[in-house]
């Protein structure tokens, strides 16, 4: 980790009340002035310096966070015009998943062949934010170029999961997960390629939303496979994702897969969730191939999932029973379609106009120095699916290979329209299991892709997807997801229906999950 | 569907430009197989009758006015630039000597 932007001034019993608040509760103090996003960035830069030894979650720091906040606080403090003009989460503070680019810190992907490097621009999201007055704390760890499940293929070292620091966080964004999860940040963002938003979420407590694909900007962000990739939300509340959403998402004419429709406000879709009967007459969809024993499921995860479905059903929901036989081919198509398309995405990593560059000894011309520096710069699953994807788009394999992937996506689109056509939203766990041991299934590629097996549907069929807390599983006291998928640009029914089982689930415990989460100093 | 061979690799590895060791050669060569022997299933539902997909939301061509506007300056676009000669990327030789 770099930057020097900790401090050293103590908060005290102030400064670690301020962490415990999410982000809806911060922006109510910053507006009425109760504190100031100096005050509440010094918090957390506080507990960056003392937990994130353990947990890893950051590669940078923004030397300049607490300048930002002090501006932020100086508009909010000269009223009239320049005060009433600050966006709702203005002086929040927010970690950037480091897929992303700013123009102010280094941005690698988690990956050697960009150490470093600084953009000379800031990716889309990252610009609004800045415009919405968030106060970027610095950039998260991640799988290299977001290719995994567990953020061990980070070339920056591993992620630790704050309710066991010798478990997995998750991946690709373990490191916005964890720094959510172990009040680093209030908010983090997120890139879900096949669920590398919602599965760290899922395993860390937290919650994590993948978009409508077109729904937010992907201009600056590191492309992994571009009919997949989406930029979303890593919170602590559904509430706070859709505050977040609201600032990022909506049309960019950057982005020529961006959708150029108006979006309904998210925060308010959390909101309505949260009043009496929002959930009354909703047809709940259960995905049957995704939601019984002897589908790689531990049972505690499925134990909490079904009682978290029970609960809104005795709010009135009703619940579907649905089948989408293409799913057990989801992850055969998927990875066949990301191989193919980052190795095409990747290939703009040729040593000549950004990151590393490695000269064979004695010279050599330009496609032997290309072909040096990838090998250096490149981790061992970057490879790995690099030339997977190179086999599946060459000559006499295309049709058998990346052709069958994409019908097989008309297949599982067909499958959700087909529940669609007889629910408002469909159910599943977010994650086959709880977090895993990290180191456990590195040697094992397999073994790793079968824990995208929930998520992976979604991105294939470009419908939003949220996982927020259901519990924690019996067999070892680790958190457990449950993810709510809707029909394209229906992305406001996740947020209605998630607010609504938060609400339920937290007074079910007494407060948030994350209460409940060991302490780490 | 097992014809992942070591000069396969080899070859794959020539076309994505990466110079991998022998050994790295042996251990990817094992673990495609299996990886390919998995993700083949595909072919098991992918009949002629099914069309492909190949962007999950359908978006017409996208186009913009032609006006012109600021774009980056040549110092940013070299900012990140291994090697520079003036305002341009400077590359090693492009031809072999044989060449």
């Amino acid at each position: 980790m770099s930057g020097s932007a900790t401090g050293t001034t103590a908060t005290g019993a102030a400064g670690s009340e301020l962490i415990t608040l999410d982000a809806s509760e911060l922006a109510a103090k910053l507006a009425a002035g109760e504190v100031s996003s100096v005050e509440v960035t010094q918090a957390h830069l506080n507990r960056i310096a003392a937990v994130d030894g353990d947990i890893h979650a950051f590669l940078h720091l923004n030397a300049a966070a607490l300048d930002t906040a002090a501006a932020i606080d100086k508009q909010r403090a000269a009223g009239g015009k320049a005060a009433e003009t600050l966006s709702p989460l203005a002086g929040v503070p927010i970690a950037i998943k480091d897929v992303l680019c700013t123009f102010d810190m280094p941005s690698t992907a988690g990956s050697r062949i960009l150490e470093g490097w600084i953009p000379p621009y800031d990716a889309t999201v990252v610009a609004r934010l800045r415009a919405a007055g968030l106060v970027p704390l610095g950039k998260t760890n991640m799988d290299e170029f977001a290719m995994g499940s567990s953020t061990e293929h980070s070339a920056y070292g591993n992620t630790h999961n704050p309710w066991d620091l010798t478990r997995i966080p998750g991946g690709s964004g373990g490191g916005s997960a964890a720094a959510v999860s172990s009040f680093e940040a209030p908010l983090a963002l997120g890139s879900d390629t096949g669920g590398s938003i919602r599965q760290p979420a899922a395993v860390t407590g937290s919650v994590g939303m993948k978009p409508t694909y077109g729904g937010v900007s992907r201009y600056g962000a590191i492309a992994l496979a571009s009919s997949l990739d989406q930029v979303g939300p890593v919170t602590r509340t559904v509430l706070d994702a859709g505050l977040l959403l609201d600032v990022i998402g909506g049309h960019d004419p950057r982005d020529s897969t961006s959708i150029p429709d108006a979006w309904p406000s998210f925060a308010e879709a959390a909101r309505a969730g949260t009043r009496d009967g929002s959930v009354r007459g909703l047809k709940i969809g259960v995905v049957r191939e995704l939601s019984q024993e002897g589908q790689g499921f531990q049972p505690g995860v499925l134990q909490r999932f079904h009682e978290s479905l029970a609960l809104l059903e005795a709010q009135g929901a009703e619940l579907v029973d649905v089948s989408a036989p293409s799913f057990d081919y989801a992850i055969a198509a998927y990875y066949l379609i990301l191989p193919a398309e980052a190795s095409s995405n990747l290939a703009k990593f040729d040593s000549v106009r950004f990151g590393l560059r490695v000269t064979p000894p004695g010279g050599g011309t330009v496609e032997q120095v290309m072909a040096a520096t990838r090998e250096a710069g490149f981790g061992d699953e970057v490879k790995r699916r690099v030339i997977l994807g190179t086999y599946a788009l060459s000559a006499g394999y295309y049709d058998a290979y990346y052709g069958s992937a994409q019908k097989v996506r008309t297949l599982i689109q067909n499958d959700f329209a087909s529940a669609f056509s007889v629910c408002d939203v469909l159910a599943t766990p977010s994650a086959p299991t709880t977090a895993f041991k990290l180191g456990s299934k590195l040697d094992d590629p397999l073994a790793m892709y079968v824990n995208d097996l929930t998520t992976i549907p979604a991105n294939l069929a470009g419908v939003p997807g949220i996982s927020l807390p259901a519990g924690l599983a019996t067999e070892d006291g680790l958190p457990v997801g449950i993810q709510f998928m809707a029909p394209a640009r229906e992305d406001a029914r996740l947020f209605t229906v998630g607010a609504a089982l938060e609400q339920l689930l937290v007074a079910q415990w007494g407060g948030p999950l994350l209460a409940q989460a060991p302490a780490l100093v | 569907m097992s014809e992942i061979t070591p000069e396969v690799v080899t070859h794959l590895a020539h076309l994505a430009r990466i110079a991998l060791t022998d050994e790295e050669i042996a251990r990817l060569t094992g673990e495609l197989a299996t990886i390919v022997d998995s993700v083949a299933k595909v072919s098991e539902v992918a009949t002629p009758d099914v069309e492909a997909t190949s962007h999950p939301i359908p978006l017409g061509t996208v186009m913009r006015a032609d006006v012109p506007g600021q774009t980056l300056t040549a110092d940013q676009a070299l900012s990140g630039a291994p090697e520079r000669d003036g305002d341009r990327f400077r590359v090693s030789a492009i031809l072999g000597e044989e060449q």
